[in-house]
């Protein structure tokens, strides 16, 4: 166990001054890496930061119920007081139909209606919103509040809300499709440049074989070497995201103070850093392993 | 300690290295294998190392049977030997101390045995005084010393030595035939190749000669 550790700790040093002999190629890796991490990385912290805008925003989802015309002042009563009684109801406004002429007739510029219907044809209304912003969780407040008596029709204006939904499932698959390419093209960044490391040390390698030296031994410093560019290219890619979060933050201010109750962006948690991180290090290890180990197949004897 | 029943060689170009050669080699034994070159010694001892795979026959070394050998057992099997190469093979990119540590390295050894065990095969090959320099400066007898003591640097019960002699003035020829000498009255195997068995009148070893793949008795 001692001995295991040893070799581990050994491996990782050779790693680290394998890193501080070849400084700038590493950097450059890097860099590669970073960039090519960040796309996904800024298009999923956007993503959730529109996500998130939606779900606290001021125009969420509303419900409307229009009464008939036979509802009387009672029965307008009793609606609200089941409206208040609700779970699922966050608020409402009661529009009655004097005032949505009004609205109608400021708003259009059809000042003569009145004069020419003779009487309001609009209906009383309630403007419901609901505690939950997901779409489906509406429509089952709408079908509930349909049954009511004197409700003539709830409508549900959520196809806003369901396209953007859609849209942002949209945005995320495509966030985890770039994902994948982009971890492929990490993988292979680290492959060529471990495959160029190999090339430098072939005398060594093939050296350390004929002495005794185990594959998982020769191929260790290397699986460090490419874990640790993954982490350190993940560590670049959040320092790029924090950036541009930063700059587009001072770019939309106000904007974003009216939409969000902090005034902030948010961008990656930390758990989420570490996964990055910890993905990263993953695929530098993946691409590391493979160039050394179909290095390796070529030194055994046939 | 080493044995060899029938083996043969024959590389993809059809070319016959070794044919059906038998070889016992016991414990202790100072074995030396000669013929001119390209009469497959090179490729016997590599056999005995599983650095090549006979085409034919068996072997045994140390006990092992290494026809089944699996490629992942082959380190440990190389662990137990000192292999001495005519080419030297050692690395230029560090000092002949890190170039003789290189066999305890691989092994996970202390730090402090390290150096004790280096300092002690150096001084085997009265190198200890050049541990710090690179190998690249030192002579061509002098760089065969520290291919020597790196075979030794573990302990290994056998040593296999390819053309340790080979590009070697005679002088230097003379100092590596003593210290092959001094390893074998220290109990250790030993199979060495050349040929120029003259320099090894002194020892008067076991001679084995190889001539076109098979051995002449």
């Amino acid at each position: 166990m001692r001995a295991w550790l040893r070799e581990q700790v050994l491996a990782f040093l050779d790693a680290l001054s394998r890193i501080r002999r070849q400084f700038l190629t590493a950097i450059l890796n890097v860099l590669v890496i970073g960039v090519a991490l960040s796309l996904p990385v800024g298009l999923y912290v956007v993503l959730n930061n529109v996500s998130g805008l939606i779900q606290r925003g001021t125009t969420e989802p509303q419900l409307t119920l229009f009464l008939d015309t036979a509802a009387t002042q009672a029965d307008t009563d009793a609606i609200r007081q089941r409206l208040k009684e609700s779970p699922d109801v966050q608020g409402f406004e009661f529009v009655p139909k004097d005032k949505a002429l009004a609205q109608l007739q400021s708003s259009s510029g059809l000042a003569d209606v009145r004069e020419e219907l003779g009487e309001n044809p609009l209906p009383d209304a309630f403007i419901v919103s609901g505690r939950a912003t997901r779409a489906t969780a509406l429509e089952k407040l709408r079908d509930e509040t349909a049954k009511w008596p004197h409700v003539e029709l709830a409508q549900l204006d959520s196809v806003w809300a369901r396209q953007l939904e859609a849209g942002i499932r949209v945005g995320k698959a495509f966030v985890a499709m770039l994902a994948i390419v982009l971890g492929v093209a990490l993988v292979a960044v680290t492959f060529n440049t471990i495959r160029l490391q190999i090339l430098g040390r072939r005398e060594e390698i093939e050296v350390s074989k004929l002495i005794g030296a185990t594959n998982s031994f020769i191929r260790r410093p290397f699986l460090y070497f490419g874990a640790l560019q993954g982490v350190l290219g993940a560590l670049f890619s959040w320092g790029l995201v924090s950036l541009a979060l930063a700059l587009l933050e001072r770019q939309l201010g106000v904007a974003i103070s009216a939409l969000s109750d902090s005034g902030q962006l948010r961008g990656l948690s930390g758990a989420e850093v570490l996964s990055v991180g910890a993905v990263a290090a993953g695929l530098g290890w993946m691409g590391a392993w493979i160039s050394v180990s179909s290095h390796l197949r070529r030194l055994d004897p046939d | 300690m080493i044995r060899l029943s029938s083996v043969s060689k024959r590389y993809a170009g059809g070319q016959e290295a070794l044919r059906n050669v038998s070889i016992e080699i016991s414990k202790g034994e100072f074995l030396l294998l000669t013929g001119h070159s390209g009469a497959g010694k090179s490729t016997l001892l590599k056999i005995m190392a599983a650095i090549e795979r006979p085409s034919a026959g068996q072997i045994w070394v140390g006990g092992q049977n290494l026809a089944g050998l699996r490629a992942a057992a082959i380190p440990y099997l190389r662990r137990n030997l000192g292999l001495v190469f005519q080419d030297h093979k050692l690395l230029f990119d560090r000092s002949v101390y890190d170039n003789v540590a290189l066999p305890l390295r691989i092994t996970a050894f202390e730090t402090r045995d390290i150096s004790r065990r280096v300092r002690a095969a150096l001084d085997r090959v009265g190198l200890l005084g050049r541990e710090r320099a690179n190998p690249v400066a030192l002579s061509g007898g002098e760089q065969q010393r520290v291919c020597i003591a790196r075979a030794i640097v573990h302990r290994p019960a056998i040593v296999l030595a390819d053309e340790p002699t080979a590009n070697l003035d005679d002088a230097y020829a003379r100092e590596i035939v003593t210290l092959f000498q001094a390893l074998h009255q220290v109990g250790v195997t030993l199979l060495v190749s050349t040929h120029s068995a003259a320099f090894f009148d002194d020892v008067s070893p076991r001679v084995v000669e190889l001539q076109n793949g098979a051995l002449v008795s």
